[in-house]
Order: structure tokens, then C-alpha cells, then sequence
């Protein structure tokens, strides 16, 4: 019977990890696929790994990516777990985005600004037409080249906070808490839920910034600046009293602009939404800007009335690893509990049919 | 008919064109009342566009002469784009010149120059119903539409001024049109809507994402929603065209340093260029 | 003259709860009647049947309009209802939750009905906003103010203010002091009886507080399992009780 199979079932689970990895290899006539190209060809997907596993490395997470069979959420939480077994020995500091080297820049607030929009290797203009040239492999021509102009790109936030017209935030050197090893608690402060939400399941908050910008929740949004390029890591060991640069990486930044109504107490201004990612996740770090603004409802007195203002609704279903965990939990056996379930509605159901009949 | 790039004419099928073309008679015939439609997946992204490109693509025939726009401008990324596109679907002449444009494809502003009847102006509209950020329910704005019920939008306005003395909203500013139904102008300027007023133009608006299509006919009363004490009044900022000189078109803010510094310009490119070079030639 | 809304023969039942079993009721201009019965009685369930907000399953109810023109309620268009919810009608519910928008400022909730009737000057919708809060007992300085920072009380003031502005001739009342304290009850219902005596509105009151009934009502209906067991003026039914169960309605034993 099938129930016996599932008790003894050592033997049962070696032969499903055999075949696992069997259909993971796919047909041994098919070359393997490196971890360089997958880091090449697939980088995008790299990006999104490293984002919501919260581990930047690109060859784990490429690795991650081909010992999941592509299944990206499956992917960030084998990084995860990896990156649990990770002693720590050190915080970086601050990194600084206006240092920025960028690859790509734009402002969709003004049409000119200085520092210029640079578009950068970007879908946005493409005709969405399946290329059929990629299936002959045909290597695409050279890109054209040019100097990187060394002009400063200032924020566009700094711009219309020049001018008074960007609500303030205010600068703290307190050590954030750090998601990765405290429990969330709410009312979560804004590094808590911007930590959240940068590691936050793409999809879920693309979702829910949709959702603001269709009248749930509220928003005028523009994008007042996406930005992408290479930013330092900078450590300072308490031994030293300089930062050492230890390395780049690639990060994603959107900042939001967002009309606030104002208030009796404040004039109407415009507000921050704020994205950050690893890699190049234009659509992560935009809906994370979106879903950032809608959270601070709270702070800025707007009535809360959308799911994506709802800190704690967004917050605890933001996590992938989470979400999938306990949804995949249900495969597990649940027998005793639902035989449970059965006997109390055989009762009920007697009861009801007796009381039918009298 | 086909193209040399292999498309049908106008990227659509003939029939998703003539249900698309329905559409736009019942629109057309219900003045400001939003005609759900069949909206298809497109090779440009969903908010870029897709609904005043399927608008296009449906009335668009040989001989057509096709401007495109975005903020006004011929030359922004997401005009090049989609000019571009029906160059390569439809094979039609393309223009910069509004005057010499039988269609118009616009996201976000009505050209300065006035539109003559014959011309046609395709809106690309992000959210057709004007309401949606008081009623975000599309069964319940479905119903206010029936029973001519905007009292939310008036109470909208009406807590803007008790809260800061204006009505708040500066672009994609609600109309009535022909006195009955609601209409998003799309994100245009406040500053264009005297422009929707009586066009001699057909004004055709296309919503892929949300699958709507409406329209405002030539000569169509289209009214800017307000109060008698608190007239509707277009804004524009105080300044000069750098390049053209003018102080009546509606111009774009150009930060030229970090220090303040700013210029302004004409949003509109054609109209700029235009005056630009009739200077020129005075000279 | 005739009834402003008069209905007849009113049936309808939940499964096998009969909320309402042949019910005819009238109401007449400048007449205000108290429904009364403890809960489960079917009074809410008539006067959400009265107002046209439910279809009954048997009878049907007329309504008069300013022009003397008959109307059977459930086969008027919804457009038509839904005008008349907002002109001639008015409705006061329970939780003044319901009949209030709790993110629109005080002035903007009054001013809703007078928008929806067609005024477009705002300096004269503010300043009739501003009349209607101090004859509701509230300070015209808190016409900004968002109701949710109001107390139950002043709420359910505003909501009075909200739906009298349009000047109804006809008002539908649902335990309009339910879920209030006493006192504020009290200064409530006083609130009430003034207004109505000086508009000269009918009103249909559905409650369970007999003394709320005898302080406003003219003629007071008594109902009991959907059924309407004793009808009268009010000083009649309250003091000289024929059926048995007013009887007990009046003297407390019912806790309604």
C-alpha cells in the first residue's frame, strides 16, 4: 500500500534525489552548462539571486541557479542557507551611490539634467520580437564606443530639495538593526522595512507597487532618478582608522518622487520613495521605491486604506524563502490532524442528519 | 497586405484591427464613455504605449502621414521607439511636422499648434478612468459613470482647497465632455485642456493595459472640471523659451548645474523648431 | 393629501425566518413613526424594504414625489433611486461609519450631498457646511477636521448634518442613538426632535428604546416576528398597550 511506501521511506527519498539530479543534468549528449555562463548569459537572473538570497557573490549564485534547474526562488534560498554557515567579520560602511560609476542613468523628472541621461544596456527602447538570429547564435555586431564624460551626476532628490521642495529626511549615524540576524518587529522602522524589501520576492512587490499606482494606495510616482553602476565596498577594521576598499559591485538605485498632499502643519512637498538592489534589477529597486513610499503612510498621517500600505501584511509575505516554505510546507503529511478534522465532521454531520430526521 | 519586414500591415491582424475599429465607432459615438476592448499583447511593453499604439495600428492606411510624440517632443526615447515601429510594421511616411501629420500619436501633451479637422490625435492612456484614485473598484466607477454620479471627484477638489486654498491636481486633470461623461484627459498638462475643447480634430484615447478605448469627436464640448469661485486655471511656469523666445507654449524646466541654475524650453519641439527658424529667416 | 410613501402587503422570509409577513405601513408629510420590537423582530429588515435598499418577496411599497407623482419603489431604476437616496430621502444609519466618509473632512461630508445636487460655488458650499455644523452642535472651526478624530457622538451629529442638508422631506432612521452613551443619547435625541419639528420632516424611526419612541414619535408600529401586532398614535400605544406583547414591550419586560 502507498501508505507504507511513505513510512519507509529512506530508500524511496535516495532514488527521488537520484532521479532529481538525473532531470537537473538533462541529457548527459548536451554539454554541461559552466557557472561562466550561466554568470555571463544569465546575469540577470545572477542579479536576482544574489538580491533575494541577501548574498553577494555571483559565482555561488550562479551555481545556485544551475543546481536549482533554473528555479530562482529555489536558487535564493540554497544562498541563503549558504550564506547562514558564514561567520562574519565586519560591517561595511555606508556605500556611496553618488560615487557612482554609471552605466546607466536617467531621470524620467526632467528631460535634462546635468550628468545626462544615460540609457545603457537596457530593454526599454527594444521591439519585443523574438530575435531568431540568437537562434543561429550569430554573435551580435560591436556596440558603438565613446569616453566617459567625468561629469558630476548630482541626485535628482538634491536638486529639488535645493529649491526646499523635497520633504527632508533625517540623517542618523545610529547602527541600523540588521534583518539578517534580529526578527522583525513592528512598527518596523524604515532601515528595517528597507532591508525587508530589498530582499523581498520581486514579483510580490512588483505586485503590490502596481497596485499603488491603480488606486490602491494612492500614488503619483515619477521616477526622479533610476540609476546603475559600480559602487566600492569600503571596510574600516577597528585597528585602522581609514576604510580599506575591498572590492565593487554592481548595485541598482531608483528614488521615487512622490506628490504629498501636506497637511495643516507642513505645505504640500514631494516625498521619497527609495530602491536598492544588487546587480541590475531596474523593476526590483523601482517596485521596491513604490512599495517603500507606500509604507510611510504612517509616518506622513496618510490615511492607511491599500494592502501595500500595510506594513505588517507586506513585510511578513515580502520573503520568498518564507512564503515558499510554508505554502510547499502543505506537501508534507498532515495525517494525524486531518484524521482529526474527519471524526469531528462525521459527528457534526450525524448530528445534523439526526436532527433532520426528528 | 503585408509588409517587407514580413507583418501584416500595421503589425495587427485584419481582424484585431476591425474589432479594434468597432470599438472606436461606439466610442466615437458615446462621447467620453470608456469602450472595453480586446487590447492584445504588443511588441512594446504595457505602459509604454500599447493602447495608442493599437489605436494606431487600426486606423492607420498607406497614405497616412505619422507624427509621434512623447512630452511633446519628437526626438525622446519612447517617440523614436514607436515611430520607428510603424516605419518597420506599416511602412508609412513618418513627420516631425504637425501640420503635415494626418495622425498624431501623443503621450502626454497636445501640440501647440492648433489641430485641423481631418488630423487625428491618439492619446496613449495609462489609466482611463479618472476616478481611480477615489474609487479604485471598476464594477463601482462602472456604475457612478451610469448614473452620472462624480460627487467623489468634487469632494476631491473641494478637500484640496480647504487644505491648501487650489485644486491640487496639475496634469491628467478631469473633464466633462459633452456634459455627461467623466473623462481622464490622460497625463497631460492641465495647461492642454483647453486644446480638447471643441478640436476640429478627432481626439481617439487607447488604454492597452486596462483594455479601454475612448474618444472625444470634432467640435465636442469638453469642460475642465471646478467651481464657480474656483475657476479651472491651466498652469504653465513663468518663463521664456531659451530657444524660441515664446511665453505661451508650455515649456519643459532644464537643470543646468547644481547651483540652481535652470533654462526653459518649449515641450513642444516642432513648434520651437518652427518659430526658431521663421526668426532666422526674418534676420 | 396622501402618504408620502405607503406600502401594503410586505413579505419576505430568510430560509424559514419570516422577517416579514403581510406589513403595511404609512407615512404621512411632517409625521414622524416609531417601528419598535426587540431584536429579530423584522424592524431593521422593514425599513431597509421602506427605503428600497431590499426587494421584498410579496406586497410593494409607493412613493410620492414633490410633484404628486406615484412611484412603485422596486420598479423604479436604480438611477432613480439612488437621486432620490440623495434629494428627497435621507438615511441615518446606526454606526455612523456607514453614512460617513471618515477621510473627507467634516465640511467636505455635508458638502457631498450639496455637490451631488448641483451646487458648484464652494465659498457658498463652505458656508452652508459651516450653518449645518453649528445647528448640529458643532463648532464650524472644526470643518476641516476628519470625522474619524470625532467622538461616536459628534459623529453621528455630523451624520444628521450630512444627510439634512438637501433638505429631505423624508428621512430613514436606524438606531440612530444605538451604541451611544446615555447621556449623550439624551442630548441626541433632543437634537433630533428640534430639527425635526423645524424642517417639518417625516421620518421613519426604527428602535428598540421605547422612550426614544415616545420622546419623537407620533404614532408608533409595534412589530413582532415579522409581523405588525399593534399600531397607533403613540400616547395610546405607550399607555394603554392592547396586544400582549406590547404589553411587555412597555413595561421592560422584553430586553429588546
Amino acid at each position: 500500500m502507498a501508505y507504507v511506501a511513505v513510512k519507509g521511506g529512506e530508500r524511496a527519498i535516495d532514488a527521488a534525489h537520484g532521479w532529481l539530479a538525473e532531470a537537473r543534468r538533462g541529457d548527459p549528449e548536451c554539454p554541461d552548462l559552466s557557472l561562466t555562463q550561466i554568470e555571463q548569459q544569465l546575469g540577470l537572473a545572477v542579479d536576482r539571486v544574489m538580491a533575494e538570497g541577501s548574498c553577494h557573490d555571483r559565482s555561488l549564485a550562479a551555481l545556485a541557479i544551475k543546481q536549482a534547474r533554473g528555479d530562482l526562488i529555489e536558487a535564493a534560498y540554497l544562498l541563503r542557507a549558504y550564506r547562514t554557515t558564514l561567520s562574519r567579520f565586519g560591517a561595511s560602511r555606508p556605500i556611496d551611490t553618488d560615487a557612482m560609476r554609471l552605466r546607466r542613468r536617467i531621470s524620467a523628472t526632467y528631460k535634462d539634467l546635468p550628468g545626462g541621461q544615460i540609457l545603457g544596456p537596457t530593454f526599454d527602447y527594444t521591439h519585443r520580437l523574438l530575435d531568431f538570429a540568437l537562434l543561429a547564435g550569430t554573435p551580435p555586431p560591436p556596440a558603438p564606443q565613446a569616453t566617459p564624460k567625468r561629469e558630476a551626476a548630482p541626485r535628482v532628490t538634491g536638486i529639488l530639495a535645493a529649491e526646499g521642495l523635497m520633504r527632508p529626511e533625517t540623517a542618523s549615524e545610529a547602527a541600523p538593526a540588521d534583518l539578517t540576524r534580529e526578527p522583525l518587529a513592528f512598527p518596523a522602522d524604515r532601515s528595517m522595512r528597507l532591508q525587508a524589501l530589498a530582499r523581498g520576492d520581486e514579483g510580490f512587490l512588483l505586485a503590490l507597487g502596481y497596485s499603488t499606482q491603480r488606486g490602491y494606495g494612492n500614488a503619483h510616482p515619477f521616477v526622479g532618478e533610476l540609476r546603475v553602476g559600480e559602487v566600492s565596498i569600503e571596510l574600516q577594521p577597528p585597528e585602522l582608522d581609514f576604510p580599506i576598499d575591498i572590492g565593487d559591485i554592481t548595485v541598482t538605485e531608483c528614488q521615487m518622487v512622490n506628490q504629498f498632499a501636506g497637511s495643516k502643519t507642513e505645505p504640500a512637498q514631494f516625498t521619497r520613495g527609495y530602491g536598492l538592489s544588487f546587480g541590475h534589477s531596474e523593476r526590483k529597486a523601482m517596485a521596491m521605491a513604490l512599495v517603500d513610499r507606500a509604507l510611510r503612510a504612517r509616518e506622513l498621517g496618510e490615511e492607511i486604506t491599500a494592502p501595500a500600505q500595510q506594513e505588517e501584511f507586506v513585510l511578513l509575505h515580502s520573503d520568498n524563502v518564507e512564503s515558499t516554505g510554508f505554502v510547499e510546507h502543505l506537501k508534507l503529511p498532515h495525517y494525524v490532524d486531518f484524521q482529526n478534522e474527519l471524526e469531528k465532521l462525521r459527528e457534526i454531520r450525524a448530528d445534523a442528519l439526526r436532527n433532520a430526521a426528528e | 497586405m503585408t509588409t517587407a519586414a514580413g507583418y501584416n500591415f500595421g503589425y495587427l491582424d485584419e481582424n484585431s484591427k476591425r474589432m479594434i475599429r468597432r470599438a472606436l465607432l461606439k466610442a466615437v459615438a458615446v462621447p467620453g464613455y470608456q469602450v472595453p476592448f480586446g487590447s492584445r499583447e504588443m511588441p512594446l511593453p504595457y505602459g509604454w504605449g500599447t493602447g495608442g499604439i493599437q489605436v494606431t495600428a487600426s486606423i492607420i492606411g498607406p497614405d497616412d502621414v505619422l507624427k509621434v510624440i512623447d512630452q511633446g517632443a519628437d526626438d525622446t526615447t519612447n517617440a523614436v521607439s514607436i515611430r520607428r515601429f510603424f516605419a518597420k510594421v506599416a511602412g508609412v511616411a513618418t513627420t516631425e511636422r504637425t501640420a503635415e501629420a494626418s495622425i498624431i500619436q501623443t503621450r502626454h501633451r497636445v501640440p501647440e499648434a492648433p489641430l485641423r479637422e481631418g488630423q487625428i490625435l491618439v492619446y496613449q492612456v495609462p489609466m482611463p478612468e479618472p476616478m481611480f484614485r477615489l474609487e479604485p473598484r471598476l464594477a463601482e466607477t462602472r456604475k457612478l459613470h451610469a448614473l452620472a454620479d462624480y460627487s467623489i471627484m468634487h469632494i476631491k477638489f473641494y478637500e484640496d482647497i480647504a487644505r491648501t486654498g487650489h485644486i491640487a491636481t496639475s496634469y491628467n486633470y478631469p473633464v466633462m465632455v459633452d456634459d455627461r461623461y467623466l473623462m481622464s484627459p490622460s497625463p497631460i498638462p492641465s495647461f492642454d485642456n483647453p486644446k480638447l475643447h471643441r478640436m476640429p480634430a478627432l481626439q481617439l484615447f487607447g488604454a492597452g493595459r486596462e483594455k479601454r478605448i475612448y474618444a472625444v469627436p470634432p467640435y465636442t464640448k469638453v469642460r475642465s472640471l471646478d467651481f464657480e469661485d474656483h475657476p479651472f486655471q491651466p498652469i504653465r511656469a513663468d518663463g521664456t523659451c531659451a530657444l524660441c523666445g515664446s511665453r505661451e507654449s508650455y515649456l519643459d524646466e532644464i537643470v543646468t548645474d547644481d547651483r540652481g541654475g535652470r533654462m526653459f524650453i518649449c515641450s513642444d519641439t516642432d513648434y520651437c523648431g518652427t518659430r526658431a527658424a521663421g526668426q532666422e529667416a526674418a534676420e | 393629501m396622501s402618504p408620502l410613501l405607503a406600502a401594503q402587503g410586505l413579505g419576505l422570509r430568510f430560509g424559514t425566518v419570516i422577517a416579514l409577513d403581510d406589513v403595511a405601513v404609512e407615512i404621512w408629510p411632517g409625521e414622524v413613526v416609531a417601528i419598535v420590537g426587540e431584536s429579530g423582530s423584522g424592524k431593521t429588515t422593514l425599513l431597509r424594504v421602506l427605503s428600497g435598499m431590499m426587494p421584498p418577496q410579496a406586497g410593494r411599497v409607493l412613493y410620492r414625489d414633490p410633484e404628486g407623482g406615484q412611484h412603485s419603489l422596486f420598479d423604479m431604476p436604480e438611477i432613480a433611486l439612488r437621486r432620490l437616496h440623495r434629494s428627497d430621502w435621507g438615511f441615518v444609519y446606526q454606526n455612523p461609519r456607514d453614512g460617513l466618509r471618515l477621510g473627507i473632512s467634516a465640511g467636505g461630508n455635508i458638502g457631498e450631498r450639496l455637490m451631488a445636487a448641483g451646487h458648484r460655488n464652494y465659498g457658498h458650499i463652505r458656508a452652508i457646511a459651516a450653518e449645518w455644523l453649528a445647528r448640529v452642535e458643532i463648532d464650524p472651526g472644526r470643518i476641516d477636521t476628519l470625522p474619524r478624530n470625532f467622538s461616536g457622538g459628534m459623529q453621528q451629529r455630523l451624520q444628521i448634518a450630512r444627510t439634512l442638508v438637501t433638505s429631505p422631506r423624508l428621512v430613514f432612521m436606524d438606531e440612530p442613538t444605538g451604541g451611544l452613551d446615555v447621556s449623550v443619547q439624551a442630548r441626541l435625541l433632543d437634537m433630533i426632535r428640534g430639527l425635526v419639528a423645524e424642517l417639518d420632516l417625516a421620518v421613519l424611526l426604527v428602535t428598540h428604546d421605547i422612550s426614544a419612541a415616545r420622546l419623537l414619535a407620533h404614532r408608533i408600529v409595534v412589530m413582532q416576528q415579522g409581523r405588525v401586532v399593534e399600531a397607533g398614535l403613540t400616547d395610546r400605544v405607550l399607555d394603554d398597550p392592547q396586544h400582549p406583547y406590547t404589553q411587555l414591550l412597555t413595561t421592560s419586560v422584553l430586553s429588546a
